[in-house]
């Protein structure tokens, strides 16, 4: 691969950093504190595409050498190609079947707000609450935890939230099983708000044998995928 | 392997192949791209059909000529088959092979472009006198120097590795370039700081990162200046910059190590999301029962994951089933050496030299963290 040729790619590299930065794509992949990293990083290759092209356009003089340009140059369009073309979507009930559940005891319990209105909780803090603190804040409470949809091979349907602490690759969920008013047809990836109430009953993970609490549905309501499909919260 | 699916082979085919095949992808769609392919493919022909050696350098040259023709070619097909290559891409396992291949990428790229400025930065703006008179003398004095001089990278193993490059370059003893190489990734303030916040309960996990990466750094330092060999070493691999403007050699350096590196990096990040959408987590559970086993198996998972340093510590906290030394272990194994690391080291350095260290670090790796795990946890 030679200057020009490299240089075309360092743009459309730098261009496609710019891009998933800009746009809600790169949450699919990274943590959001990395947002301001990815898009010095895209200015980064474009300035740096330019500024080959300025200092060839001054120096002819300069551009005999013939050195051989690594060829393992060439995969750099893999990731360009992956992000623009298909822009795989965040890691869902596939990953979450796979992988045992990640809860671990949370530091305390602080104080939930009171009053009668369904109580918003994260799919981490329930499962929490439930498994390291016996349900003690959450009798008698009618529950709204949000999360995608997963069964595993038995059948049997979790309500997930991936949590990720940098990217993906080190992305783990937090699984939440479902008992009581589960609608009829679920499909595994479907994010669902679902109003509970907690339940007693607890079951081990048939991956890693981690702790997995039941949530009691009443309804169950399909909603679009949020903003940013992981939860970044959970243990920071 | 899933890789091969995704038109991975439709880039590196054409590259390695002679003109003719480049013809071929372009005559299936653009006719102005076929045209142009031929016109190649007949002035390749005519060069090989005159005459020997010397008309090989005028191939070559038209050859260098065509790959930003090859790289147009290879974009347009990509886009004109992009429903095809959708829908091969649409079961599960290809989805969250590609999700993890992608987040690797975009995660590791800002940190790799942060090290080649530094690097390019070292090599054109840092006179080769400012390392003799920073670095004591002598090689066996350098390197625990260097270790601990690792320390305030703030950043992870991809951003070491082309700034080790540039200090063997510009004239630093490789023995305490490689201690730096290992250890900035591991003892730098936020690694430190993730582990610490990753185990709430175990401030000594903090102190014993510290001190088994440090131990394993300098010593393979030392054990380089006992036993390696400059030979292994591949002599710096780019264009001389000399005689150029100091901000053309800059960004040319900038240039080739975000391709090279870069290109390296996409080997790694492919393996450890095959390796991820492969092994069963179920083989884990497993093996940590046995204390010596555990310690084995959370060793070879860290180098097949290739987690970026600043997070393995999170997924050491969820590993909950192993012993503290075992996920010690994985903590110090992983920012040393990885598949992803593997790749970028036998670019950077050579492959000869990437197949002795790297078996060298990881045993020692293993060794170093197990002691520790019993003194320190």
């Amino acid at each position: 691969m030679n200057r020009l040729a490299q240089t075309a790619l360092l743009f459309l590299l730098g261009a496609t950093l710019l891009h998933a930065a800009t746009t809600d794509l790169y949450l699919r992949y990274v943590k959001e504190g990395l947002r301001p990293l990815v898009l010095l990083a895209g200015a980064v290759l474009i300035a740096t595409a330019a500024a080959t092209l300025w200092y060839d356009r001054r120096g002819r003089a300069h551009d005999h050498h013939p050195h051989r340009e690594p060829r393992v140059s060439w995969l750099l369009t893999l990731p360009v190609l992956a992000l623009i073309l298909v822009a795989p979507p965040a890691l869902g009930s596939y990953s979450a079947a796979h992988t045992g559940t990640a809860l671990t005891k949370p530091f305390g319990f602080p104080a939930l707000p009171t009053g009668d209105a369904p109580l918003r909780l994260a799919v981490a803090d329930y499962a929490g609450r439930a498994v390291y603190d016996d349900g003690r804040s959450l009798q008698n409470r009618r529950l709204k935890i949000t999360g995608f949809v997963t069964l595993d091979r038995k059948g049997t349907p979790y309500l997930v939230r991936m949590g990720l602490n940098c990217c993906a690759a080190d992305a783990q969920p937090v699984k939440i099983a479902l008992t009581g008013a589960i609608p009829p047809v679920l499909r595994p990836d479907t994010w669902l708000e679902i109003t509970g109430t907690y339940t007693p009953r607890r079951m081990k993970d048939p991956v890693n044998g981690g702790p997995i609490p039941y949530l009691k549905v009443t309804t169950a309501r399909p909603v679009p995928t949020p903003h940013d499909p992981y939860d970044e919260t959970w243990n920071t | 392997m899933p890789s091969r699916t995704t038109g991975g082979t439709g880039p590196v085919a054409i590259t390695k192949t002679a003109p003719q095949d480049s013809a071929e992808p372009g005559g299936t769609e653009g006719d102005g791209g076929a045209t142009e392919g031929r016109a190649t493919e007949a002035r390749a022909k005519e060069a090989r059909g005159n005459e020997g050696r010397e008309q090989e350098g005028r191939e070559q040259e038209g050859r260098h000529l065509n790959s930003p023709l090859l790289l147009t070619l290879v974009l347009l097909t990509a886009v004109m088959f992009q429903d095809p290559i959708r829908g091969a891409l649409a079961a599960p396992v290809m989805q969250s092979w590609m999700t993890v291949f992608v987040a690797v990428m975009v995660q590791a790229l800002p940190f790799l472009v942060l090290g080649v400025l530094l690097s390019a930065a070292i090599a054109v703006f840092v006179p080769p006198s400012f390392f003799a008179r920073a670095l004591p003398k002598r090689p066996a004095l350098a390197v625990p120097v260097a270790g601990a001089a690792g320390a305030v990278l703030p950043g992870c193993e991809c951003a070491s590795v082309p700034v080790a490059g540039a200090l063997v370059r510009r004239g630093v003893t490789p023995a305490a370039a490689l201690a730096f190489l290992l250890s900035a990734p591991a003892i730098n303030p936020i690694v430190l700081t993730a582990t610490a916040v990753a185990f709430p309960g175990n401030p000594e996990m903090v102190l014993a990162r510290f001190v088994a990466s440090l131990l394993v750094a300098c010593s393979m330092g030392w054990l380089w200046h006992r036993l390696g060999r400059t030979d292994w070493l591949r002599p710096p691999d780019r264009a001389s910059y000399e005689g150029q403007g100091r901000g053309a050699a800059f960004w040319g350096s900038v240039r080739h190590d975000v391709t090279h590196a870069g290109g390296f990096l996409v080997i790694g990040a492919m393996a450890a999301a095959t390796l991820k959408a492969v092994v069963p987590a179920q083989w884990l559970s497993l093996a940590a029962g046995n204390p010596v086993l555990s310690v084995l198996v959370l060793a070879a998972l860290a180098v097949l994951l290739s987690i970026c340093s600043e997070a393995d510590a999170f997924v050491a906290a969820s590993l909950t089933q192993f012993s503290l030394t075992a996920r010690l272990t994985f903590l110090v194994v992983g920012p040393m050496i990885d598949l992803k690391l593997f790749a970028m080291q036998a670019g950077t350095f050579g492959r000869a030299f990437a197949l002795r260290f790297a078996p060298a670090t990881f045993a020692l790796a293993v060794v170093v963290s197990a002691l520790t795990g019993t003194v320190l946890l």
